[in-house]
């Protein structure tokens, strides 16, 4: 039915195969909005956040999110300002992983705050005093330059690229793409370290507070290495997912291995300044505000010390040292474990950075915090990715967006899912 | 106890509470949502959810029978100064909209409700829980409408409140010391409900710059100790209190450390 505007010689899944799969997707995106509306109409009160919690699930998520978005800047920073040739098959679909992400958290943003329509006041009466202030404007830019990235490769569509306007404007937006792509580098070191800055710079929570350079926390620098140590990952790992669910090898080898060698060591280095870090913490600034480590890590149901070793030890060193090795990385299980531990660091890290913060008391006459999500909060967090799913469903079907996959599926032209 | 700087020629509103006197019967808390019109539910059981912007806690020494002490310390917002006294509150400075400020005439931190769009950084930023958010539009009693103050906006959902020292009746004081020709305002023209309400005499409000206020000197009692100074939030608030362990109690130290 619509083998049209498929691209290229590419065969995809029939019309009925395919709005199946959507439908599964649509139904949960359903479900995420219905949460949404509720939260719109009625109010905050429909989640389980209180006022220990002002910060919760949706706060993670967005920062979650956004750092596993980071390898869209990465590799294309990789890719336009280093000059790293390979990764051009697979820059597109980092741009359109980073799209996502980036515009998910921005929904999920919409939601959290306690009078959407009031947003704009963000921008309008902005605190240049405030990190928040700065990741508003950076991430609102930064999408901008990813809806620019991404449109030389809606652009590509088969159909659309017959009407010589918008070939041409494809053609001359991809030869100045370098200009993007450093402009999106720029715009996402501010925010990637912004949203680090927001905790690192409450010196009311020593949990969360650490010193730094001039108006600049150590997080600030820390978000933004992790950023694009483990966005690249979530890259990879999610092609991985998207060349299991279609049946095809859409990436060749040496361009997969080639970011998680760069990804490896990024990790690694990562890793190294976050021990330093966390050394100097425990060592100097913690004790100043009278606090000890396990003052964090123990009286309470869940924060013990083993979160710390995961996200260090099981979730940074260990997958830094599988991709930093040729062996490693070159071994399917071993590069794909790597992935999931890395993606799942930067998600513990995000997660402490927040949730803990709010669950540990900071005065002596109160006790430990824990909290749940409501169901609304859990729909609207899924939201995304039911989102994310039918962004690439479409983008694969209707798009080039892998260049090798031609060449890697010869036998699926004509033929194939 | 660590001296602030300040400006001499400013005014810094503050509060000193004697923990000796307080009996812990709630009347701040009463006066303070009566003048402020603060919302409350049919269960208020929830403390998490439910605003309080003078909240009472009760602090154990955590000792058995025969040896067990009970300590009631009110809590409002404590108007940190932050580092040098430059404003630089934890709320204040991460604000991104600029709707909570830290005035630097009275040294009182305000919030601007209708500028508030609900982000809630203020609060995580907070170490003391002084700041509230509106889950819920208030609802009053059929017929309390009529016993709202009118100096005093009522907030909508979703957006954060918290003490304002009382903040209107300053600007009352003002304009009635401007009608009548003053310049300034004296110790008793503006005084916090809790303070006023407090039937123990335990809290007095006043200027900690002016050696003509009581809190002026009281806060110089050797006794006298803020919440978390170690965090250089570098409060107003200051609590008095002859026992030891309660003094201890107002901020965090090392197990080895005396």
């Amino acid at each position: 039915m619509d083998s049209k505007i498929i691209s290229g010689e590419l065969k995809r899944c029939s019309t009925w195969q395919f709005a199946l799969w959507i439908s599964a997707a649509g139904a949960v995106l359903l479900w995420g909005v219905y949460a949404m509306l509720l939260c719109w109409f009625k109010g905050l009160n429909q989640t389980n956040m209180n006022d220990s919690y002002g910060f919760a699930l949706w706060i993670w998520a967005d920062l979650a999110i956004i750092a596993l978005g980071g390898g869209a800047f990465f590799t294309g920073f990789l890719r336009y300002i280093i000059g790293k040739d390979e990764l051009k098959n697979i820059v597109n679909y980092a741009v359109i992983i980073g799209f996502i992400c980036y515009s998910s958290a921005l929904i999920i943003l919409g939601i959290d705050v306690g009078q959407p329509i009031r947003g704009w006041f963000i921008f309008w009466h902005a605190n240049v005093h405030s990190m928040l202030t700065e990741v508003a404007f950076c991430l609102t830019c930064y999408l901008f330059v990813l809806i620019i990235e991404y449109i030389p490769i809606i652009l590509e569509n088969r159909r659309i690229d017959n009407i010589p306007f918008f070939h041409n404007l494809g053609h001359n937006m991809h030869s100045i793409m370098a200009v993007f792509a450093a402009t999106g580098v720029f715009l996402s070191f501010f925010h990637q370290g912004s949203l680090g800055g927001v905790s690192g710079v409450l010196f009311g929570r020593p949990f969360a507070y650490r010193e730094g350079v001039l108006i600049w926390p150590w997080t600030f620098f820390l978000f933004t290495w992790s950023a694009a140590a483990c966005g690249p990952c979530f890259t990879i790992l999610i092609t991985k997912i998207t060349e299991k669910i279609t049946g095809k090898r859409l990436v060749k080898d040496n361009v997969i291995e080639l970011l998680a060698k760069i990804s490896g060591w990024m990790i690694g280095t990562y890793i190294i300044a976050k021990i330093i870090d966390t050394v100097y913490w425990i060592k100097v600034t913690l004790p100043a505000t009278g606090f000890g480590l396990m003052d964090f890590y123990s009286n309470n149901p869940f924060y013990g010390i083993w979160i710390l070793v995961l996200e260090i030890v099981i979730c940074g060193i260990l997958p830094a040292l599988i991709l930093i090795s040729e062996k490693g990385r070159k071994n399917r299980y071993g590069l794909i474990i790597a992935a999931i531990l890395a993606v799942l660091g930067v998600c513990i890290n995000r997660w402490v950075l927040v949730l803990q913060v709010m669950a540990a008391p900071v005065l002596t006459f109160e006790t430990w915090q824990m909290y749940f999500p409501s169901w609304q909060e859990i729909a609207t967090t899924i939201l995304p990715l039911a989102y994310g799913i039918i962004i690439i469903s479409f983008s694969y079907r209707y798009l080039p967006v892998f260049p090798q996959e031609k060449e890697l599926n010869p036998w699926t032209i004509n033929g194939g899912k | 106890m660590k001296e602030e700087k300040s400006d001499k020629s400013a005014k810094k509103f503050g509060m000193v509470i004697d923990l000796d006197k307080c009996t812990g019967c709630g009347s701040c808390m009463v006066a303070c949502m009566a003048e402020n019109n603060v919302p409350f539910k049919e269960d208020e059981s929830k403390k998490l959810v439910s605003i309080t912007w003078m909240r009472v806690y009760r602090l154990t020494n955590g000792k058995s029978f025969p040896d067990t002490e009970i300590c009631y310390l009110p809590k409002p917002c404590q108007h940190c100064g932050g580092k040098g006294e430059h404003g630089h509150s934890p709320c204040v400075s991460v604000c991104p909209a600029t709707a909570t400020d830290y005035n630097k005439e009275t040294g009182i931190v305000s919030q601007i409700y209708t500028r508030c769009f609900g982000c809630r950084y203020c609060m995580a930023a907070c170490p003391y829980h002084a700041r509230y958010f509106n889950w819920w539009d208030p609802v009053w009693p059929k017929g309390m409408e009529e016993y709202l103050s009118p100096n005093v906006s009522v907030r909508m959902r979703g957006v954060v409140e918290k003490c304002s020292f009382c903040f209107h009746r300053y600007q009352l004081a003002k304009d009635k010391a401007y009608y009548e020709g003053r310049s300034d305002i004296g110790e008793n023209e503006y005084q916090t409900a809790c303070a006023q309400a407090c039937p123990a005499g335990a809290i007095t409000f006043g200027d900690l710059n002016d050696s003509g206020h009581a809190v002026y000197e009281l806060k110089k009692n050797k006794n006298a100790f803020r919440l978390l100074e170690r965090l250089q939030t570098n409060p107003k608030i200051y609590y008095l209190s002859s026992r030891q362990w309660i003094r201890r109690a107002g901020d965090n130290y090392l197990k080895n450390e005396k």
